[in-house]
């Protein structure tokens, strides 16, 4: 058969090949054997009908054990398997990095079956993938200070941890140009006060008064400025698209399943648990997590263990839907997962007379701020609006005269230079915006108890993916934090309304 | 041979791991010695432990291994001397070496030509001579690239710089003006300024050039002067690096 068959695919040779088939098969039909060989065009029919033949059989299959979606045939290879330990929701830096965290601390191989379930293949909207790309250490709390230095040293070290046999080394692309705080009169001594936290816990930043700051940076106005604070090493920016793919390949190599299809609900199962005061809190447990694939209507139920709340803007919507919230107790609202999406706008502008090399990742006090991007002239710019003033959430699209208004004053201030600048683009992004304090949500759901949440990081948690996907993956398999101590981002701060807010200079 | 895939596939692995280990331990910290006998002392041993050489600020002469590896415990005699010039070029230094020479702070000149494990981190790192390095070569690097070299802008005393010949530098001319921007008190040898301009349009062409320069200096260049330091068990590192 599979001569026959190659026989049929050779072009040239194809007709004196033939030919003597024919008198062969001829032969043999005299000796009473069966004659395959039925000329050209029967055989082109057979092909033909090679695929009605295997619907036929699928459809036979089909009637003969209804109730199950075997088939000898695979129909599509992107359908969710009906069983996972883990499904990881969202698809995005974090949901990656979790994933590849639990294959690489798993302790038999395939000892634990983890499913990333990611609605959009093309990541069109979600933020990892449309974020300005920096990193830094200039934090205020210590949680995010180690979180940024674990991943910076993740990412110094890539590609011993996510290389891949037999593909080309991971390249990040990373700029090593530190961030640039700038300070006024009224914010100094919180800069101050950060400055030595963040030295404290290892971080490598330096202050410079304006005087300093007019010599390495000539192009600068310092009108305003009294205190700047200055990372000396391990922070920049890098390309986002690349962290991605790197935790993507990796996890997959390591067995991670993956499939596209957007969770739309989740079965679950309620125990009642009576709290000190006399509640009665209705306590869920997730069995069946649904996946809709996307061009069908239909739902793929996936039974799973534990599930990872990681779903960016989403994952409050996704919280919700295990219907938290709407229960008969006064203090639900607690309950709900302060995460929202806010639009953020990036603005690409072009000055050929702009900051060198040297260009650090400025942020002023007004909030604006600015990175160089290659070596052509061009920056990227934004500001962050007021908290009255949030932009419509709808779609992406990008509102330039917030540019005009809310950036470019401030911009061409601080740097002169910015005045002849010329906006070649622009997109918009959203933040998974943590409505409560503006830090990550990290740990179990108090009233779901088998989903944990990795979400919230309101404008950076791309740089504390590699850290988040080790902390959880602690928390799910060791059942606590191991490497760095990450309990201060437990939901319980909602609960008894306790922020833990970043001591901001902007 | 595809039935030997998984065998082939650990051995593939172990051979890195391996490979990797070696620079690792090469680069360890050498906290130990410098409990012992001091920080200067250890920065010296490492120097020499890597097959590089040094010299002391109080000194004319240049301290390094012979042709074997073997050098003399001289050095241990004065631990108050700090070390003003080194010459670590076409060694296994990575990033984590660093950590046992910082401490110099006296350090005028480093030299880390050819090394196949400098990168942009290594790069990154050197903020902390900023306020002693004069001069610095990290020419023929073949990890180096415009990300790292922005981070030596905290090198504000540096008075020559050399980035020829840098494989990861897509328009080495233009790097070379950006640089002497960013140090305006620094001369920068580099690419020839025409080189960039040439490289517009016969990209590939030059690439392949510099590629093939990188690939064959391990073995043929040595300062002048100085016996070749390329022990046996170093090219090892030197195939990999024309392999990779
Ligand atoms: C303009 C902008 C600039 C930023 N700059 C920085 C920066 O400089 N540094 C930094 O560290 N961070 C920055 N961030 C923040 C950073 O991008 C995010 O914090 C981070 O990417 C969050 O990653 P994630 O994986 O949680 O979310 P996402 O990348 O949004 O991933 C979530 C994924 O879940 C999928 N999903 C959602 N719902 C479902 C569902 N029901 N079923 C299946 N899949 C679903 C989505 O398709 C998406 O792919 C920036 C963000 C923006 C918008």
């Amino acid at each position: 058969m599979s001569r026959w068959h190659k026989m049929l695919l050779s072009g040239p040779g194809y007709s004196a090949l033939a030919i003597s088939r024919v008198v062969h098969s001829w032969r043999f039909s005299l000796n009473g054997s069966r004659n395959f060989s039925t000329g050209k065009r029967a055989r082109k029919d057979f092909i033909q009908d090679l695929e009605g033949q295997f619907k036929a059989i699928r459809e036979k299959a089909a009637a003969a054990m209804p109730g199950t979606d075997w088939s000898p045939v695979e129909l599509r290879r992107d359908l969710p398997p009906d069983r996972a330990d883990i499904v990881v929701v969202g698809g995005g830096v974090i949901g990656w990095s979790v994933a590849y965290w639990l294959k690489k601390k798993e302790r038999v191989r395939d000892g634990v079956r983890v499913l990333v379930v990611e609605k959009d293949p093309t990541y069109s909207e979600a933020s990892t993938v449309l974020s300005a790309g920096g990193i830094r250490q200039q934090f205020s709390l210590k949680e995010n200070i180690q979180l940024s230095l674990a991943s910076v040293d993740f990412m110094r070290n890539i590609n011993e941890h996510l290389w891949v046999l037999n593909e080309d080394p991971i390249d990040l692309q990373f700029n090593h140009s530190g961030y640039l705080f700038l300070a006024s009169e009224s914010v100094a001594h919180i800069m101050e006060e950060n400055y030595v936290t963040q030295r404290e816990h290892g971080a490598k930043v330096t202050l410079l008064s304006p005087a300093q700051l007019k010599e390495r940076f000539p192009w600068l106005n310092t009108d305003g400025v009294v205190l700047a604070s200055y990372g000396l090493e391990n922070e920049g920016w890098f390309d986002p698209w690349s962290l991605l793919n790197a935790f993507r390949r990796k996890a997959m190599s390591m067995g991670v399943f993956h499939c596209h299809g957007e969770v739309t609900g989740f079965t679950c199962t309620t125990s009642s648990r009576e709290t000190e005061d006399g509640d009665v809190l209705r306590i869920k447990r997730i069995k069946y997590i649904d996946v809709k694939m996307p061009d069908s209507r239909e739902y793929q139920p996936v039974e799973c263990a534990i599930v990872i709340n990681a779903a960016g803007v989403n994952s409050g919507k996704i919280a919700d839907m295990i219907g938290i919230g709407s229960g008969s107790e006064h203090s639900m609202a607690g309950f709900s997962l302060p995460v929202e999406p806010r639009k953020r706008y990036v603005y690409v502008v072009h000055c050929p007379d702009g900051p060198g090399l040297e260009s650090p990742f400025l942020i002023d006090y007004s909030g604006v701020y600015f990175r160089r991007e290659g070596l052509g002239g061009n920056y990227i710019t934004g500001n962050s609006p007021e908290e009255t003033e949030e932009p419509d959430i709808s779609d992406l699209k990008v509102d330039h005269e917030f540019f005009q208004e809310k950036v470019w004053p401030h911009l061409s201030h601080r740097v002169p230079a910015f005045e002849s600048l010329k906006v070649t683009g622009a997109w918009a992004g959203f933040y998974d915006y943590n409505t409560f304090d503006q830090n990550a949500i990290i740990g179990l759901h108090p009233r779901i108890s088998n989903m944990f949440l990795a979400t919230g990081f309101s404008g950076h948690g791309l740089q504390h993916s590699p850290a988040v996907g080790c902390a959880v993956a602690e928390l799910v398999l060791d059942g606590g934090f191991r490497t760095i101590d990450l309990s201060a981002f437990d939901f319980k701060r909602i609960l008894q309304q306790e922020p833990i807010l970043e001591r901001n200079i902007v | 041979m595809n039935q030997r895939f998984y065998d082939v596939e650990v051995f593939w692995r172990w051979s890195r791991w391996l490979k990797s280990r070696r620079v690792q331990r090469k680069n360890a910290y050498f906290g130990f010695t410098q409990k012992k006998f001091g920080v200067n002392i250890a920065a010296a041993y490492y120097v020499l432990h890597l097959g590089g050489s040094f010299r002391f600020t109080d000194q004319s002469e240049w301290v390094h291994a012979n042709s074997r590896g073997k050098f003399s415990y001289n050095f241990l005699n004065t631990p108050d001397s700090t070390i003003e010039e080194v010459d670590l070029s076409r060694t296994l230094i990575n990033h984590n070496g660093l950590d046992n020479i910082v401490s110099q702070k006296t350090l005028r000149s480093l030299s880390v030509q050819g090394c196949p494990n400098v990168d942009d981190w290594f790069l990154a790192r050197l903020h902390v001579f900023g306020e002693s390095l004069q001069e610095l070569d990290v020419s023929h690097c073949p990890r180096i690239t415009v990300g790292g070299l922005v981070a030596l802008q905290h090198l504000r005393k540096l008075r020559r710089l050399d980035v020829s010949s840098l494989v990861g530098v897509s328009s080495p001319s233009l790097v070379r003006i950006l640089l002497e921007e960013m140090l305006p008190l620094c001369e920068v040898t580099g690419a020839e300024y025409d080189q960039g301009f040439v490289q517009h349009d016969s990209m590939g062409q030059l690439k392949e050039d510099t590629w093939l320069e990188t690939r064959s200096f391990p073995v043929c260049i040595y300062p002048a002067g100085s016996e070749p330091r390329l022990a046996p068990s170093h090219s090892g590192e030197f195939l990999f690096l024309q392999a990779a």
